[in-house]
C-alpha cells in the first residue's frame, strides 16, 4: 500500500499532532515520539491550540460537528510542514477522511493540502527519516498489536514490524489472529460492550499465550483496551506505545 | 439501568451459547483460510477486484437501460418477465403463476430474494408446499429456522446437531452422524420431491442484459434440478443483479466463487437462456423471471449508498467480520446478516427495525479488505 505514496526529503521541521489519548492517558508516548524525531535532527513544533482530529463525531455520522473540531486543526497546522501523528487511527482520519469531510466546503483545498502532509509516526520514521535504530536494551520478547486503522487504513503494519525488527535484542512474537480487531472501535465498545468484551478477552488471551512480558502498539485506543483487559485477567504483561518502546530501548540513559 | 435492545439481547444470547460460538469460529476460520489460499497472488487478486468493481459499477450506472434490455432479450428468448415493486407484489405474482398451473408443490433452489419475500411462509399460508432443496436450506427448513449465512445457511449447526435433527424428523432412517450419509439421506428424500413438484424456483446470481441469460452458481446440482426438472421454472432476483455483457461473467464468476468458498470454480454453473425449445427433450416448458425492487431504486438514487448494490452475495464480508463471527447470523434478525446486511437492511426495511445494525461494527475494515467488488470504495 505504501508504495503508492510519494515521500518528501527529510525536512528541517515537522508538526506534531499529539492525539487525545496520548495527551490524556499516555503522555510519555508523545514525548518519546518527539524525542525520536529530534534525535534524527528534525525540529518538532507542537502547536498548543491543537485538539482532536474529529474522528468520534465523523464515525458517528455527525459531519458538521466533526468539521467544527477539524477546523481547529486546519488553523493550527497551517504552515507547510509535515504533520507526524503517533496513531494510525488519527492519522487515518486526517490523511484519508479530511478531503471527504471538507468536500464542497470553502476549506476543501486547505483540508486536502493538510491531508497530504499527514504521516503516521512509524511511516514517517521509516520512509522519510529512514531511521536506523541501535538496540541498547536487554533481550526480550514482545507482541505487537497493529491497529486496524494502521493496518488497513494507513497500510503501515510492515513499518511497525520493521522498526521493532531493527532492535537486535527484541524477539517479535506473533499472537494468533494478529490481524483481528481488538474490539475497541471507539463508540463500538460503548454501544456493544458484550461483543467488545468478548473480542478483547480473546485478544488478550492469545497475547498472553505467547508468553511475552510486553505488548506494543502504535495506537493508544487498542493499547488501553488490550492492556486494560490483560490487567483484569491478572496478567503481568505491560502495554506500551511503540514510540515509548523504541525510545526507551535506543537512547543512552544519563543515569 | 441500561435498556437492552432486542438486537443486544440476541447478541448476548449468542455470546452465551458456546456451541454457536464454536460452530461459527470453526466455519469462518475454514472459509477465511480457503479464500486466502485461492486468492494468494496479490496482483491477480487486486486486478480482478478492480475489474469486477468496475463491471458492477457500470451496470448500476446504466441500470434502467440494462433492465429494459434484459426484459427485451429475455422476452425474445421466451422467458416471461415480471416486475414487482414490493415483496407483497412479488409473492402475489408467484402465487398467480402457481395457481395458473393448479400446482400444489413447489421446489426451491437457494434464493436470498425468496427469503426477503418470506415466500415459503406466504405460499404455505395458501396451502402450497414449498420445499427447500439446497442441503443447508433444507436443514434450516426442517429445523423451522432461517438461514444464518447467505451462502451457508445452516453454518450455525455442526454435524451432530444435524444428525440429531434428522433423527427427530425421520425416525425411520437409522441414526447417522457421517456428513456423507446425512447428505445421501437428504438426497434420497429430495429426489422424490423433484419428481413431484410442478414448479421449480431459483434465485439468479447474474442476469445478462445483452443476451437475456440467467446465471446460477451452485455446488449441489439441486439448482440445475429446480430449473430443469419441473415443467415450470420461476427465477426470482433483485433488480440490481443485471450485468451488461456476457463477457462480464467470467471474471465475476471467478471472483465470486473464490471469495465465497475458495474453490477454483463452483461444481455447477447454469446459464438459462430459454424454456424448452421445439424438438428439445428436456427443460421446463415455461420460464419466468421476477425482478424485485423492494427499496433498491431508492438505494440506487442515493449517491453514497448506490455502491452497496454492487454486492454479488459472496459472503466474504461476514466470513471475515469479527462481530459476525461472534454473534452469528441470527442475531442480526435480518434476511442478510453481517456487514453488508447491516448497510442494506436498514435501507430496505427501515431504520426503525434495523437502524441499530450499523453500530455493530468496530470499523476495523476487514470486510472492505476482502470485498470482491470493493464496497464501500
Amino acid at each position: 500500500m505504501k508504495q503508492d505514496r510519494h515521500y518528501p526529503e527529510r525536512p528541517d521541521k515537522v508538526y506534531f499532532f499529539g492525539t487525545c489519548l496520548v495527551d490524556l492517558l499516555y503522555p510519555e508516548a508523545g514525548i518519546a515520539a518527539m524525542e525520536l524525531l529530534r534525535r534524527e535532527g528534525v525540529g518538532v513544533i507542537f502547536p498548543h491550540g491543537q485538539t482532536c482530529c474529529g474522528q468520534p463525531a465523523w464515525n458517528a455520522g455527525y459531519r458538521e460537528q466533526a468539521r467544527q473540531v477539524a477546523r481547529a486543526q486546519l488553523r493550527c497546522f497551517a504552515r507547510d510542514y509535515p504533520i507526524v501523528v503517533p496513531s494510525g487511527s488519527c492519522a487515518g482520519m486526517m490523511h484519508l477522511h479530511y478531503p471527504e469531510l471538507f468536500r464542497d466546503t470553502p476549506e476543501q483545498a486547505q483540508a486536502e493540502a493538510l491531508a497530504a502532509r499527514v504521516y503516521e509516526l512509524t511511516e514517517f520514521l521509516v520512509h522519510v527519516l529512514k531511521i536506523r535504530l541501535t538496540d541498547l536494551g536487554p533481550p526480550t520478547r514482545v507482541a505487537l498489536h497493529t491497529s486496524c486503522s494502521a493496518r488497513r487504513g494507513m497500510g503501515v503494519a510492515a513499518e511497525h514490524e520493521g522498526l521493532i525488527g531493527q532492535l537486535g535484542n527484541v524477539e517479535l512474537v506473533e499472537p494468533q489472529r494478529k490481524e483481528e480487531c481488538c474490539g475497541f472501535g471507539g463508540t463500538f465498545a460503548l454501544k456493544h460492550p458484550d461483543i467488545s468484551t468478548e473480542m478483547v478477552s480473546e485478544k488478550a488471551r492469545l497475547i498472553a499465550e505467547t508468553g511475552v512480558r510486553e505488548l506494543v502498539s502504535g495506537d493508544c485506543g487498542c493499547l488501553m483496551n488490550i492492556a486494560g483487559r490483560l490487567g483484569h485477567q491478572g496478567s503481568g504483561i505491560r502495554g506500551r506505545h511503540i514510540a515509548s518502546f523504541l525510545w526507551e530501548r535506543t537512547h543512552a540513559s544519563d543515569e | 439501568m441500561q435498556v437492552t435492545s432486542d438486537f443486544q439481547g440476541r447478541c448476548r444470547e449468542a455470546l452465551n451459547d458456546p456451541q454457536i460460538r464454536r460452530n461459527f469460529r470453526f466455519a469462518m476460520d475454514g472459509l477465511m483460510s480457503k479464500r486466502r489460499a485461492s486468492l494468494g497472488d496479490e496482483d491477480e487478486r487486486e486486478g480482478l477486484r478492480a475489474r469486477c468493481a468496475a463491471i458492477r459499477a457500470n451496470a448500476l450506472a446504466r441500470l434502467p437501460d440494462l433492465l429494459e434490455q434484459l426484459e427485451r432479450n429475455c422476452t425474445e428468448n421466451g422467458i416471461r418477465v415480471h416486475w414487482a415493486e414490493t415483496v407483497q407484489e412479488a409473492n402475489r405474482i408467484v402465487l398467480d403463476i402457481v395457481r395458473g398451473h393448479h400446482a400444489r408443490r413447489l421446489i426451491k433452489g437457494k434464493s436470498m430474494v425468496s427469503e426477503e419475500m418470506g415466500l415459503n411462509h406466504f405460499l404455505e399460508g395458501q396451502g402450497i408446499e414449498c420445499l427447500e432443496s439446497d442441503l443447508g436450506e433444507y436443514i434450516v427448513q426442517l429445523a423451522g429456522e432461517t438461514p444464518s449465512h447467505i451462502i451457508a445457511p445452516a453454518i450455525h449447526k455442526n454435524r451432530q446437531e444435524v444428525a440429531e435433527l434428522f433423527r427427530r424428523k425421520f425416525p425411520d432412517i437409522p441414526f447417522q452422524e457421517d456428513p456423507e450419509a446425512l447428505a445421501r439421506s437428504a438426497r434420497r428424500i429430495l429426489r422424490e420431491k423433484f419428481e413431484q413438484a410442478e414448479i421449480g424456483l431459483s434465485g439468479v446470481n447474474f442476469a445478462v442484459a445483452e443476451t437475456g441469460t440467467l446465471c446460477l452458481v451452485e455446488n449441489e446440482g439441486n439448482g440445475r434440478m429446480c430449473t430443469t426438472v419441473p415443467p415450470v421454472h420461476i427465477a426470482v432476483t433483485g433488480i440490481e443483479k443485471v450485468v451488461e455483457r456476457l463477457g462480464d461473467i467470467p471474471p465475476l464468476l471467478d471472483l465470486l466463487v473464490r471469495s465465497a468458498t475458495g474453490q477454483h470454480i463452483s461444481t455447477y454453473f447454469n446459464m438459462i437462456s430459454s424454456p424448452r425449445r421445439e424438438g428439445e427433450r428436456d427443460g421446463p416448458r415455461e420460464v419466468h423471471l421476477l425482478l424485485l425492487d423492494n427499496g433498491r431504486s431508492r438505494i440506487h438514487r442515493d449517491a453514497q449508498l448506490i455502491d452497496t448494490l454492487r454486492c454479488i452475495r459472496c459472503g466474504a464480508c461476514m466470513n471475515h467480520c469479527p462481530v459476525y463471527g461472534r454473534i452469528g447470523g441470527h442475531a442480526y434478525g435480518s434476511t442478510i446478516p453481517g456487514p453488508i446486511g447491516s448497510v442494506v437492511e436498514p435501507q430496505k426495511e427501515g431504520l426503525a427495525r434495523f437502524g441499530e445494525l450499523p453500530t455493530a461494527s468496530t470499523l476495523c475494515g476487514a470486510c472492505a479488505e476482502v470485498c470482491p467488488v470493493r464496497i464501500p470504495r
